[in-house]
């Protein structure tokens, strides 16, 4: 597959001229033209895993926003635009434009944020659309970001193209107080174990699915296991006097 | 268990606690363990003729694992077949949230058990994409990698053909294919160390370099599988009883195959050339020369071809990787940078692989530096920016893809893998209702669903 981010003239201009080509973080950089909004999914505190008294660093007192790759501007590079035309074209002819709230190209992939209540419509069309074909979907998977308010659980659908030999990322969010996200099974039937797995993991309500039930964990299992407000559990292991915490409990290095 | 015996006791009246039938909620239920379906015969009376569900599983010999089928039936007829599953989940993606990147490859690598190398390629295609370093991955580490899959192919493909061969009764297919997949773990160990769960491929290369006589290893076992793999050509291509239970067995096209997500040999068997191997090569695939192998019956003597003949295309590109490897000796196998490389390279010892002697003494007596750099890239590991990836491989189930997520932290955010025995087993139904019971086997197998993989 080629890659559209080889070619550095493809690159969106995310970064000022004059900035330095030493710290390229996102959160480091100006803002891009266009005046897309930089978004915080959390904070990240401290460097070394302590906090309090036992910090003799002086680094506990770190705090950093973590940013996620935000939305590019036109051109994406490559077959990236060829499909975010077509699939704008599509959605003009509708009263859906709205449908695609971002676009974030990030290491030679791209990702659609779409609206969740307009998922299965996008879906359909980029599954029958000639330009598009994305006949095959490969994965559904969860992600839960606790401190994205009003977004804290996502949806990532990985969608390929057969015919045009290409891949695109669709991702629809929802808010743990309403975990509601519909179902893609009438159209991609191989979703359906996926997103009872994601059920299962994360707790997002498949509005549609034909079985929605646990399918990895037992049927009474409490809670969902991939949440990150979900413990890993484990207890501590002893030895030689010596007691190690189980892995959830140890000191991280955030 | 003597089979008369217990008949004979339960027609006499004597309680059995386990096997003897008992009146639940849903109707009678009867637990049978193999040769007493007698029992149920009798027990069932006037009320055959109601529908009959019988579990077969989790612990079952032909059922590939711990899988559990719900079966209903109609005399022999399926009329309807489900898969429970999660017996084998042993919740690795979210102990890899609390790991370092590079330990991830330590968890992922225990998923799917027979194809190990892919589980770690995948994940570290990806951590190495949100790195972005993928340019710099030395040729010697990318084409060791690609020896170890391929070896891995003909060890996987041989245990799919070889379990399958069992599951129907072809217990010489069975020995034969464990047999030759026991020189492929033999290289295993000699190369990783490991003949499991190797957790060899490193972000940013492979653990170790090859060790001396490893290529004179790999050539021999290239020779001997020229002799051996038409053996199992011979054994069981025109064979009548193997194909008489394998042909027309487990039907699924090409457009069943693309709706229910279905990828490598079930989907080359419709005749479709895809393979990410070709398609979207990784890992320097594209160097290589050789098939995409297919078949045009969609069903599970097509899928025995398929791999049957994709061992022969790994043995050329085995061969290809060796002779490469013969000119790279001394090249690097990990990335230069060293804020990612592990600090030392690994080696052998009586006791397993661990940190070179030389590392030791060097961080340990010269370079107080080189301590620190040591023990921060060890316990700490290090940062990936934030962001989301996915590099899917071609396995020899299928596609496998790992969606890795990074908050820019020094551990997985997420990482979620896309396995295909997960998704391919998800065709059970389609392939096997309104075929025999002995057929569901058939069609499992054709899948070769790994519930290491599915479970996760």
């Amino acid at each position: 597959m080629s890659n559209p981010q080889d070619n550095p003239s493809d690159k969106p201009e995310t970064a000022h001229v004059d900035q330095p080509a030493v710290e390229q973080s996102p959160e480091n950089l100006p803002a891009p033209p266009g005046g897309t909004e930089v978004r915080s999914v959390g904070q990240r505190r401290g460097m070394f895993g302590v906090s309090g008294t036992g910090d003799t660093s002086g680094y506990g007192g770190l705090v950093a926003p973590i940013v996620f790759p935000s939305p590019s501007q036109r051109p994406y590079g490559g077959w990236f635009d060829e499909v975010a035309d077509a699939l704008e074209a599509r959605l003009g002819q509708t009263d859906l434009t709205a449908a695609v709230e971002s676009v974030v190209v990030h290491r030679g992939e791209i990702t659609f944020h779409v609206r969740r209540e307009d998922l299965p419509f996008v879906a359909q069309m980029l599954r029958d659309d000639e330009d598009l074909r994305f006949e095959f979907c490969a994965s559904v998977s969860g992600v839960h970001y606790p401190d994205d308010a009003g977004r804290e659980l996502h949806a990532v659908y990985h969608l390929l193209s057969m015919t045009h030999n290409r891949r695109i990322r669709l991702e629809v969010t929802c808010p743990d107080a309403d975990p509601h996200v519909p179902s893609l099974v009438s159209i991609y039937p191989t979703a359906d174990w996926h997103e009872r797995e994601t059920w299962d993991m994360f707790g997002i309500v498949f509005d549609g699915h034909p079985a929605m039930t646990r399918i990895l964990m037992p049927d009474d299992w409490p809670g969902h296991p991939q949440r990150k407000d979900y413990p890993l559990g484990g207890i501590p292991v002893e030895y030689k006097g010596g007691s190690v915490p189980p892995p959830d409990q140890r000191r991280s290095y955030t | 268990m003597t089979s008369t015996d217990h008949s004979a006791g339960n027609s006499a009246g004597q309680q059995d606690l386990y096997a003897d039938p008992s009146e639940t909620s849903q109707g009678k239920v009867f637990t049978v363990t193999g040769q007493d379906w007698d029992s149920i015969t009798q027990g069932l009376g006037d009320s055959a003729d109601e529908r009959v569900v019988v579990n077969m599983g989790p612990q079952h010999p032909s059922t590939h694992g711990v899988l559990r089928l719900i079966l209903e039936l109609e005399g022999e007829t399926v009329t309807e077949a489900r898969c429970g599953i999660g017996y084998l989940h042993t919740g690795i993606e979210k102990n890899m949230e609390y790991r370092s990147w590079v330990q991830g490859t330590t968890f992922c690598t225990r998923m799917d058990y027979l194809s190990p190398f892919y589980n770690e390629a995948t994940y570290v295609l990806g951590v190495e994409r949100l790195l972005d370093i993928e340019d710099d991955i030395p040729e010697k580490a990318q084409v060791m990698r690609v020896l170890l899959m391929e070896l891995n192919r003909i060890s996987s493909h041989l245990v799919a053909i070889a379990t399958g061969g069992m599951e129907i009764g072809a217990l010489t297919v069975m020995t034969i294919g464990f047999r030759e997949r026991e020189l492929v773990l033999d290289l295993f160990e000699l190369i990783t160390g490991l003949r499991m769960n190797h957790a060899f491929i490193r972000p940013g290369g492979v653990a170790q370099d090859l060790p001396p006589g490893a290529l004179d290893e790999i050539r021999d076992f290239i020779a001997l599988m020229r002799k051996r793999l038409p053996e199992y050509a011979a054994l069981c291509n025109a064979n009548p009883i193997f194909k008489a239970r394998l042909e027309g067995v487990g039907h699924l096209d090409l457009a069943g195959c693309l709706a229910l997500g279905l990828t490598g040999p079930p989907l080359r068997s419709t005749g479709y050339a895809w393979d990410l191997r070709k398609t979207q090569p990784y890992s320097g695939y594209e160097d290589y020369d050789f098939d995409v192998q297919t078949w045009d019956t969609a069903d599970a003597y097509g899928r025995f071809r398929v791999r049957l003949a994709e061992m022969d295309e790994s043995l050329k590109i085995v061969e290809q990787a060796a002779n490469r490897l013969a000119d790279l000796e001394g090249a690097p196998v990990m990335v230069g940078d060293k804020k990612i490389a592990w600090p030392s390279q690994l080696a052998i010892g009586s006791d397993g692989m661990g940190n070179s002697l030389d590392h030791i003494r060097h961080i340990m007596g010269e370079s107080m530096e080189a301590l620190i750099h040591h023990f921060k890239l060890v316990t700490e590991g290090f940062r990936v920016p934030a962001g989301q990836a996915y590099v899917p491989v071609e396995s020899p189930r299928g596609e496998l893809g790992a969606h890795v997520v990074s908050d820019g932290g020094t551990r997985p955010f997420r990482a979620h893998f896309r396995d295909p025995s997960f998704t391919n087993l998800q065709a059970t139904s389609v392939m096997s209702e309104g075929g025999m019971v002995a057929d569901v086997i058939v069609a499992i197998a054709s899948i070769d669903p790994v519930m290491g993989g599915v479970d996760r």
